[in-house]
């Protein structure tokens, strides 16, 4: 391979069409960031539609007509939006495309992806999906208004909403931006399987990579089910078949079973990357191995398989079998087990390390207390009497917003804090992350722990009007408390945003080893030039997470840092995994 | 503890039961856990000259957290399965029925008339209130005509979608007589949110006078459920 090869590159090929995993990456982490910028706005309108549903939103008049809550049609419109763009615009591109495109090579210590030409049609396959999905905000009837889960026959049949087109877009949206996460999958399995650094034994590999393995996995296997119930979906919407409906001899429920088959382990391909990236972040910052490595790992291979046999818990309350409850309770209940082994690793990762407090630790930190919350109230539903009563409630809301943006949310702005100067080549002043950090930290309690309250009050989710109902009347201060912690919520936003642009020009150099961290990626320049290492790849001597170790007089001892006297691993294939 | 509404049928004692054991349960584990987090974020911090201590872990302590916490989950899951068998078991033998058909946005009560039949000219079909005996087990039969709806009437705990195609039985028996409100869980349409139903729990004399008075009124034409 050629190094020169970059410098022949026209800027087109070098930064549009590219095929170097990094500029993918980036290209994948501003289109999330965009679309998250859209997601939480739309989110805003929600929560003002909740907190004060006589006043009008000031700005309405602007909005396109589709967004204008006022209307309770559009309510439902701007809800569905919202979680529609931030499940599959925004966190999955930005882990599994943005992270997994940018990572995964720099830190097995591969030069690019196996398939660098998939590897940019994902991208440009996804952002196609994305613009379809935001162009139905534009046409007549308006955007999909049947909840991110879309279920059937609402979302069948146009009678039912009065959305035409806007339902239909959002089903081929979904389908394309399913084909370029399974065309990105198929990559990450591939390079990690064989482009590993010599010495890069899979035990070897930092838990980021591990998750994003697992994820890419969970992916290529879930994915394809979501696509053949979109599929049938869009032939009962266009050509008139009877999937969903049961006047012809369809299945109501069968979408439900298709749609969770594929969506629950969704959530976890939104959550495993988040772990990863916080397993390294606080190994590095504790200046300390984690904590029960391969408990880690096989946690993370735990939670995927059993994420396959749990998609029923959404539908205790469907019309599902009463008895298949009880057993999608039963492995419900033993999925919380792998997350609650994690998190007793992290706080022994930490427990006598040396604990510095930048941004990307801090937000690994507020990761692990969200989780925690977010992960045991997840219990309640898991019960199958009780959540007889709380679902489809707030609880539920606030207990999905603890794992998504508590959990997922916090993974990536700690990844972005970890890995900006390295995407980069420039670091981002920390004082103004870590005030942005106290007020999201904050602001996202004071936001979604009161909807546990709310949903313990039988709260509905999916209203557009508590007060309609005498039993939530009393419970409207609550709402509005929740809608004003929201808007400050959305506004501190606005420092991580201008503190990422501004750096982007004017931040500080950054070193390649910033951080004094062990991974493979450190050792390669700040931005890595094309082909990420020089004319040698590095070579690997240990595992990721040698800090502190006797023996050297640093905290940190690197991946590809040779000691005198240790044996050279063969430049061999890597060994394959042993348990 | 009174966190709970209300609850209002036979079985809400062992639902806000369950409930609250599950809120001990987590609760205790939330203390803990978040109470490690902050001690050792703060126990730990960097100080000059201390060094983190080298350790890859321990097997004894993975042990202990994997199997103390899949013991107290399966428990969890055992006695959440007795709750649960309890109310959707079997159905309380009653000759109380009702059918309720959900349709955007509307709540279309049936009984069954003086012919003790459903599906008769004489059927009773009340919109948006309910009424039924305090103390009796009532069946309930749900259908749909169009999408899926949820019937949920928080203060019995009780939710249920209505499906297009199915019938789903479902079953409660009210303690306490009463005005409550019946609500869709189940995003339906532009309506959703306003569709709100009444019901009222009255003493088993009272809801016969009443039941007769509507039999009363019914006017024969009326269409049988869908």
């Amino acid at each position: 391979m050629s190094l020169k090869h970059e410098h022949e590159l026209s800027f087109i090929r070098k930064y549009i069409f590219s095929m170097d995993h990094k500029i993918i990456g980036i290209q994948f982490l501003f289109m999330s960031l965009l679309f998250m910028i859209v997601g939480g706005f739309l989110a805003m309108i929600v929560r003002w539609q909740l907190g004060f549903p006589d006043r009008e939103i000031p700005f309405a008049s602007h909005l396109p007509e589709s967004l204008n809550p006022a209307d309770p049609a559009h309510y439902n419109a701007v809800f569905t939006m919202h979680g529609s763009i931030m499940i599959f615009l925004v966190i999955i591109p930005i882990l599994a495309g943005a992270f997994g495109n940018f990572l995964i090579p720099l830190l097995i210590g591969a030069r690019d992806m196996a398939f660098p030409k998939l590897n940019m049609l994902s991208f440009w396959v996804a952002l196609p999906g994305g613009l379809i999905m935001a162009s139905s905000f534009f046409v007549e009837g308006g955007t999909a208004a049947t909840g991110w889960t879309a279920y059937p026959p609402l979302s069948a049949d146009p009678q039912y909403t009065g959305v035409g087109l806007g339902q239909t877009l959002w089903v081929v949206s979904v389908l394309i931006l399913g084909t370029s996460s399974i065309m990105g999958a198929v990559n990450y399995i591939t390079t990690i399987v064989n482009m590993r650094a010599p010495g890069m034994h899979f035990f070897r590999m930092p838990l980021s990579v591990w998750a994003l393995f697992i994820t890419a996995i969970l992916q290529l296997m879930a994915t394809p089910v979501l696509a053949s119930a979109l599929g049938m979906l869009l032939f009962d919407r266009t050509l008139g078949t009877h999937f969903f409906n049961p006047a012809g001899g369809g299945q109501v429920l069968l979408w439900q079973h298709l749609f969770w088959f594929y969506s629950h382990p969704a959530v976890y391909i939104m959550i495993l990357p988040s772990m990863g990236f916080v397993s390294d972040i606080i190994s590095t910052f504790s200046r300390k191995p984690i904590f029960g490595y391969k408990a880690m790992v096989f946690s993370l291979v735990g939670i995927a398989g059993l994420g396959f046999i749990v998609w029923g818990h959404h539908m205790f309350q469907s019309g599902m079998n009463p008895a298949l409850g009880t057993a999608f309770m039963i492995s419900t209940m033993v999925i919380a087990v792998p997350s609650a082994i994690k998190t007793f690793n992290w706080l022994g990762t930490l427990w006598r390390g040396s604990i510095h407090f930048t941004p990307a630790m801090l937000n690994a930190l507020a990761f692990v207390s969200t989780f925690i919350v977010g992960g045991l109230s997840g219990i309640f539903m898991a019960s199958t009497p009780v959540d007889m009563f709380i679902h489809d409630t707030y609880f539920i809301v606030a207990h999905l917003h603890y794992v998504l943006f508590g959990g997922s949310l916090f993974g990536v702005f700690g990844a972005l804090n970890y890995w900006y100067p390295k995407m980069f080549g420039r670091m981002m002043n920390s004082t103004v992350n870590t005030i942005h950090w106290v007020l999201t930290f904050t602001f996202f309690n004071l936001t979604f722990f009161p909807m546990h309250i709310l949903g313990m009050g039988g709260h509905m989710r999916r209203i557009y009007d508590p007060t309609l109902y005498e039993f939530l009347k009393p419970m409207q201060p609550m709402n509005e408390f929740i809608s004003i912690s929201a808007f400050l919520l959305g506004a501190s936003q606005l420092l991580f945003a201008g503190n990422f642009i501004f750096s982007l020009f004017r931040g500080k150099r950054a070193e390649s080893n910033p951080w004094r961290a062990n991974s493979l990626e450190w050792s390669a320049p700040s931005p890595p030039p094309h082909l990420n290492w020089g004319d040698k790849l590095p070579t690997v001597y240990r595992g990721p997470y040698e800090y502190s170790s006797p023996e050297v007089a640093e905290d940190y001892l690197p991946q590809n840092r040779p000691l005198i006297g240790a044996p050279t691993p063969s430049r061999t294939v890597p060994e394959p995994a042993r348990a | 503890m009174h966190w709970l509404p209300e609850g209002v049928s036979t079985y809400s004692p062992s639902i806000d039961t369950m409930f609250y054991v599950i809120l001990a349960v987590t609760g205790v584990a939330f203390i803990v856990t978040e109470a490690l987090l902050f001690y050792f974020a703060l126990r730990y911090r960097a100080r000059q000259g201390v060094r983190a201590t080298y350790t890859h872990g321990n097997s004894r302590l993975e042990m202990i957290w994997t199997i103390v916490p899949a013991v107290m989950l399966v428990l969890l899951g055992l006695s959440s399965r007795r709750v649960w068998g309890d109310i959707k078991g079997r159905i309380p033998p009653t000759d109380q029925e009702v059918v309720i058909v959900a349709s955007q946005f509307d709540w279309e009560i049936h009984y069954k008339g003086a012919d003790g039949q459903f599906d008769t000219p004489d059927d009773v079909v009340i919109h948006n209130d309910m009424s039924l005996p305090v103390n009796k087990p009532v069946k309930i039969r749900l259908r749909s005509k169009d999408v899926i709806h949820s019937f949920f009437v928080p203060a019995f705990r009780l939710k249920q979608d209505a499906v297009p195609g199915l019938t789903i039985d479902v079953w409660v028996e009210a303690t306490k007589t009463g005005t409550y409100e019946i609500a869709c869980a189940e995003l339906c349409g532009f309506g959703h949110g306003t569709m709100r139903g009444q019901l009222t729990v009255l003493e088993p004399d009272e809801f016969q006078k009443w039941l007769k008075e509507q039999e009363a009124n019914v006017v024969p034409a009326e269409a049988p459920p869908a």
